[in-house]
């Protein structure tokens, strides 16, 4: 079954988003979505990085032997978030005080690795570019979207300029409990429109829940480990 | 302030006021994925442990006498990350062959660590605080065992969310997290502890 161009594309915006359905990069969505600002800062730099190591990776599938391909992508990887990282601070170095530790992780976020292992190491680059493209963007839809409602309830402004007047914020929301509560409202309403549509809530893991031979780190599937020759195999799937 | 009491400081400060996972987001994924099952998170935060102390110290002593000897300090992320995936390797191979038992406990956790985002960051905050090696090793063993106290009171409160009935949207996931909410405002108490503790 061979994907069209387009559904490559819309595939990472819905169908398989990568933060709601794939359940990867949670932490930076949790931490930098106090802002719009920087949300959106962090999606594009994270889309930025996503794309190039893509299509690198893509163009040198052939070329890297399978035993050290992790090494390799995170070679590949981290190159493009040095260069994100010099060029934010550079230019932009409000944003780059907002997005902190969280710039340099990216080089570690699930989603890169995640997309690096599951797609670009086995797709032409054109595809990879339009899947790297897509995730990117629905990384960033997931996290501006919850940034918006964060930072209006919160701090009561919406990308900096005051809507809510002072005195009227829910503070909590900006902090920590804020972030896992709010993304669990984003899951639960997500479900919501699923059901209404009479569709399932399907969260998948995007890989073959083999988190031995995986670098992307998100332990998903990690549910119940066990070793078979070295190697190990998860039962379970993803969260039920 | 004494050396001991920074020490205690960055410990207390690192395992309560500014625990990765609950306070700074930092390991999200495993704290989901891994805090179903006890075994699981014994072995996880043992391993995590263990790796971030090794990692702080070895990307320490990386960082202050070859990068910053030859200037190449702008290299960090990708020399750090490397270090990090090399020394995970090494560390399983060195388990491995010469302490099966421990390999058995932890081995299986290993290589899913490389890219846990709290060992990058436990680095990396190591050069921007300004730590000194044992304040580093004490800074990467202290925020290993915050991430192991957060992940086994999880798991606790995972057992008795799996006995509620939360309305149907939330099932699964959704209330995971709203759960995770409220186990994140228990650390807020701890605020500002610190500093009245060690002055």
């Amino acid at each position: 079954m061979k994907k069209s161009k387009w559904q490559i594309f819309t595939n990472g915006l819905f169908k398989e988003n990568p933060v709601l359905i794939l359940l990867l990069g949670c932490c930076s969505v949790l931490a930098i979505s106090v802002t719009v600002q920087g949300a959106l800062g962090m999606g594009l730099a994270l889309t930025f990085v996503l794309v190039g190591s893509n299509v690198v990776i893509s163009l040198l599938r052939k070329v890297i032997p399978d035993k050290v391909r992790i090494p390799c992508f995170i070679v590949v990887v981290a190159t493009f978030v040095t260069l994100v990282e010099m060029v934010v601070e550079a230019y932009l170095p409000d944003l780059y005080d907002a997005l902190g530790i969280f710039l340099a992780l990216i080089v570690v976020n699930c989603i890169v690795l995640g997309r690096a292992e599951m797609f670009a190491s086995k797709n032409g680059v054109v595809d990879s570019l339009l899947d790297g493209l897509g995730m990117g963007l629905g990384y960033t839809l997931v996290i501006v979207g919850i940034a918006v409602v964060r930072e209006l309830l919160g701090s009561g402004t919406l990308y900096g300029f005051r809507i809510i007047p002072e005195g009227y914020q829910i503070g909590i929301i900006t902090q920590t409990p804020g972030g896992f509560m709010m993304f669990g409202f984003a899951m639960a309403l997500l479900i919501f429109c699923l059901r209404k549509k009479g569709k399932k809530f399907d969260p998948r893991i995007g890989c073959d829940g083999n988190c031995g031979n995986c670098a992307a780190g998100c332990a998903n599937a990690v549910t119940d480990l066990k070793t078979e020759d070295g190697g190990l195999t998860a039962k379970e799937g993803s969260e039920s | 302030m004494s050396e001991a009491a920074k020490l205690l400081l960055i410990a207390f400060s690192m395992i309560f006021t500014e625990n990765y996972v609950l306070v700074q987001f930092l390991a999200i994924c495993p704290f989901l994925g891994v805090s179903k099952n006890f075994d699981s998170c014994l072995g996880m935060s043992g391993a995590v442990i263990f790796v971030m102390t090794l990692a702080s110290a070895v990307t320490w002593t990386v960082y202050h006498f070859l990068l910053v000897p030859f200037d190449l300090t702008y290299l960090q992320t990708i020399v750090f990350i490397l270090v990090i995936a090399a020394l995970v390797q090494l560390v399983e191979i060195v388990l491995k062959k010469f302490i099966p038992p421990l390999y058995k406990s932890l081995g299986i956790y290993l290589p899913l660590i490389t890219t846990n985002c709290a060992v990058l960051a436990v680095t990396i905050l190591n050069i921007t605080e300004n730590y000194n090696l044992l304040e580093a090793c004490v800074d990467g063993m202290t925020a290993g065992i915050g991430f192991g106290l957060a992940l086994i009171l999880f798991c606790g409160v995972r057992k008795a969310l799996e006995r509620a009935k939360p309305p149907k949207c939330f099932e699964g996931l959704p209330i995971t997290l709203i759960a995770a909410a409220l186990t994140s405002m228990t650390f807020m108490g701890f605020a500002g502890i610190a500093e009245k503790l060690f002055h």
